[in-house]
Formats: structure tokens, sequence, C-alpha cells
């Protein structure tokens, strides 16, 4: 079963961020996983500014395809070029190696706890 | 909705920690583990798959031949005992009600192979086409198992299950053509040859033992047919023998490479080999002319086939769409229901896309309208609101390599 990790904070839409300064932003297991391997991730520039709920990106696997949605607004102030070349990473370590892009956050938009998310998830801590 | 059904090797796809998915009504594996590890397995080794799910209609009678040359579009009656024929049953305004795979197993006897969700539909238009013939259509879907094993080592593989006797039946094999075989047991098998028929039909009672015993050999109808492009094949078998059957290949099969299989490695797969999917690339909506299946039609034989009259208006006006191959230039992959272009103007639709695990860029089928339907058209896929670059290739996308 998808685990779901503590110390992060989740969108209804599968993207989770860390309290960091900027932020830091990937999608959850439960999302990889029913995505399938993925093996395509098209994110936003470096520079540019995002709103909340806004379609920053998607994330691609063989079956299906997926929209990024910002949890945040802000601006974008680094990308994960190692998860562009090798979106494998996103799959196999999607709390870590896989995570997706910075923003130095100005306004956060309706996130859900670890808990919350397991629970309307399905999905374990 | 009724709950999906199972097939025979339900548990042992559990055991083995497949992810399901319902497919024509069927509750099947989806993948075990890495779908794209189990499309690499059968492209370099081999994968072996449940198609339980598939139909297994019999047809028999001094007149099944005549009658399955009325019901199908295909010259059924020139298929040689022994050999098989991929073949159509159209309505009568010519739509595709199914493709199907027809098995000649005697003089007088056939087995057309349905897909899982029109199993019914095909067994009962049969039924009804083959009135006023000597012919008896029988259903047997339900008693019968089938699985496949696809990839180089599927021979290899074979061998290693069947005791010498019967391994030149097996070599000799060719594309589309099936013998009778007896896997495991104490190697007192007697291949029977093909004109005997007596797997997996379970009515006949001509049966050469079909013995229930555990550790007695399993009769099965092997097949050199299958949905991968690569060569391998399918084996049917009553679903008292199928869960026993399945572990002999997974045993027999892991030393050369072989791992289970399920139905996202066999739509990649059967993607890259060009291959129609019914209910993505056929459908009623379409006649064989479309699906650029038009050779399948035998015009040539004297029946009066179903939907002929409309089928040979339809060849002389030319199909209103065409079946393409897509190759996208970018990363991005086109996914079926999105709209071809050509100079911002929609002129056609894809059926399946996804991006192609052994070439490495996105593929599609697409039926687009027949001005740009030409090898080397420059198109676009409407990719959510951006147009990417596409362009029309051959099919199909993938050959696997000749071999020796």
């Amino acid at each position: 079963m998808s685990k779901v990790q503590t110390g992060l904070r989740y969108s209804a839409e599968h993207e989770w961020i860390d309290g960091g300064t900027p932020a830091t932003i990937g999608i959850s297991e439960v999302a990889a996983d029913a995505l399938g391997e993925i093996v395509y991730v098209d994110l936003p520039e470096v520079g540019a500014s995002i709103a909340v709920g806004q379609v920053v990106g998607e994330v691609e696997s063989t079956k299906s395809v997926s929209e990024l949605f910002s949890p945040v607004a802000g601006e974008v102030v680094a990308v994960n070029e190692a998860a562009v070349g090798d979106p494998a990473l996103i799959n196999s370590d999607p709390y870590g190696e896989g995570w997706l892009f910075r923003v130095a956050v100005s306004e956060e938009g309706p996130l859900l706890s670890a808990e919350q998310y397991a629970a309307d998830n399905g999905a374990e801590i | 909705m009724t709950d999906p059904k199972r097939t025979a090797l339900h548990e042992e796809h559990t055991a083995l920690g497949a992810s399901f998915t319902d497919f024509g009504g069927w509750d099947m594996p989806l993948k075990y583990g890495s779908e794209l590890a189990e499309h690499r397995a059968v492209r370099e080794a081999a994968g072996l798959f449940d198609l339980s799910h598939m139909g297994e209609v019999w047809v028999s009678g001094p007149d099944a031949a005549a009658f399955l040359n009325t019901a199908l579009v295909g010259n059924l009656a020139a298929v040689a005992v022994g050999r098989a024929k991929y073949s159509l049953i159209c309505d009568a305004g010519g739509g595709i009600v199914d493709d199907l795979i027809v098995y000649r197993i005697t003089d007088t006897r056939y087995l057309v192979v349905p897909n899982a969700g029109n199993a019914e539909t095909v067994a009962g238009l049969l039924a009804e086409r083959a009135e006023g013939f000597h012919a008896e259509v029988s259903n047997a879907s339900a008693e019968t198992s089938l699985v496949a094993v696809q990839g180089p080592a599927a021979e290899r593989i074979l061998l290693d299950l069947l005791d010498e006797r019967q391994h030149e039946a097996v070599t000799g094999l060719r594309y589309y053509a099936w013998a009778a075989a007896s896997i495991g047991g104490s190697g007192s098998a007697t291949a029977s040859g093909p004109d005997t028929g007596s797997m997996p039909d379970r009515g006949s009672g001509a049966d050469t033992g079909s013995g229930i015993a555990a550790g007695a050999p399993i009769d099965v109808l092997l097949a050199r047919t299958g949905y991968t492009g690569e060569d391998g094949f399918e084996l049917f078998v009553p679903n008292d023998r199928a869960a026993e059957l399945w572990r002999l290949l997974l045993a027999a099969g892991a030393p050369h490479g072989l791992i289970p299989a399920g139905l996202a490695s066999r739509d990649s797969l059967r993607l890259e080999a060009g291959m129609p999917l019914y209910g993505n690339e056929l459908s009623r909506e379409v006649t064989p002319f479309e699906a650029g299946l038009g050779p399948v039609v035998s015009f040539a034989k004297e029946e009066r086939f179903a939907g002929r009259d409309a089928l040979e208006a339809r060849r002389e006006a030319g199909p209103g769409m065409r079946l393409v191959g897509l190759r996208g230039s970018g990363r991005r992959a086109g996914r079926a229901g999105y709209s071809v272009l050509s100079g911002g103007e929609v002129v056609g639709r894809i059926t399946s896309g996804q991006p192609s695990p052994t070439l490495g860029y996105p593929v599609a089928l697409a039926y687009v309208s027949p001005e740009h339907a030409e090898i080397g058209t420059r198109l676009e896929v409407d990719l959510r609101g951006r147009p990417e670059p596409f362009e029309v290739v051959p099919l199909p996308f993938y050959r696997r390599p000749a071999t020796g």
C-alpha cells in the first residue's frame, strides 16, 4: 500500500509540500503509484510566478498523464533537473530524490495533514 | 453493474501480488510489479499472460465451413486443418462487431476466439446465423482458460515442458498454426495429430482421457499465435487444469527470464506491434476499410456473408477515415480521444497512444481523413491545449528482429 510521509502537508490534488523556506514540492506516493511508471515530467520555469491551483506542469506515465497543480503561490526558485532527466526517481523516491520544484511562498492554498490525506486516500502513514 | 468475473487463475494472480483492473467485465491482472519490466521481459525473454477472459466458441457440423463463410467476412473454408486465421464478424451495415481468431480443428470443426466483452454477443450472433445450416454453435468460454507465453524464449520454455516426442511438433509449428500437446506428467502422453481436436472441448465426449487426477499430463491446444508482436504460444486448457499449467509454465520459464505479465504491458506491446484493439480502434462505427483491414474481407468467396452488400459499397466509395500510425517528435504522448490537427484544423482523433517503452518515443494509432493519411504527413496532436508535432509513419511501429 502506498505510504504517506509524516512531517509534510498535502493538497487534495496529491502534491506534498514541506515546511522549508523556500518550500519543496513533490507528488505523493499515492499519486506516483496510481500513475504507474513515470516516463516524463514537465516542470515550471525557474523564476516563474505561480498561483494557488494553477497548472504548472504534468507528470506522464506509460498509461496516463496527470496535471501538476501548484499548492501554493509564489516564485519558483528551483526545479529538480535530476527528476526531469530520470523521471523514475519520482516512483522510487517520491518524498526524497523525486522532489519536483521549490517555491518562495507568498500564499498557501488549502493543505491537509499527513493523517487527513492518508485517511482520504485509503493510504497508510 | 454486476460484479466482475474472475478467471480460474485469479488466486494465482493474487498470490503473485497482482494489482487488478476491470476489463470487458472481468477482474484481470493489470500488472504484478512493474509494467515496464513486464513489457521488456516479453521483448527480451518471455512473459506469461492469463487470457482466460477471451471467449471460446466451438462451431461443429458438416456445414461448419460453409456456415462460417456466411457469418464472418473471411474465407474460413480455405483454412487448412491445423491452421488459424484472423477474421472479423460484421453487422449488416458492415460495422465491425468483433475481431477474432478462428482455428480449424478438423474438416467439420472450428474454434472461434472472440474478445472478452464480445464473447456473448458473438456466440449469440453465430447461433442466429447458423439457422438453416448443419452446424452447431457452442459457447465454451466459461469452462475454458487461455494462457499465453510470449517472447523470444517462448519456444525454449515450451520445449523444456514437453517430452522429446513432441519437440518436432513445436519447432515445426508455424505462425498461425496449432497442435495438440500434453504438458507435464510422466511423459506418457502421445501428441495427437492436429486432426483429433480433443482439447479443450468438453462437449464432444471423445476426449483421450482428459485426466483430472493430479500429475496426469495436461492436454492443451497449443497455438502459435499472440498479440504482442513477438514469437509465442497460446495454450487453451480446461479451467480445472489451468492453475497447474500456469505454475508449470512459470517454473519452466523462470530460468529463461519469463515473468508473469498483466494487461498494462499487453496493451503497450500490442500498440507497438500496431495491432488494433476492439473498443479503441475497432467498433461497429467503422468497417474493415477504415481500420485498414480490407484484405481480411474475402469478396472472392461466393457466399453472401453478413455485411457483404454494405462492404462492397464501401469498397467502391472508399473509406471516410483511415487508421494510421503517428510518431511524436517530443516526449509528450497523445492519448485516446485527443484531436489530430493539420494547420489548426481537426482532421482526426487518436484511438490509442502512449510513450513506446521499446522505441523511446510517443506512438499512437489514429483515425484521420484520407488526405492526411499518407506516410510522412506532418500533423499535430492537441495535447491538452498545446499542439505538438506528430508524423504519419508505417505500421507496425515495432517489428521483432528476424531470427536466424
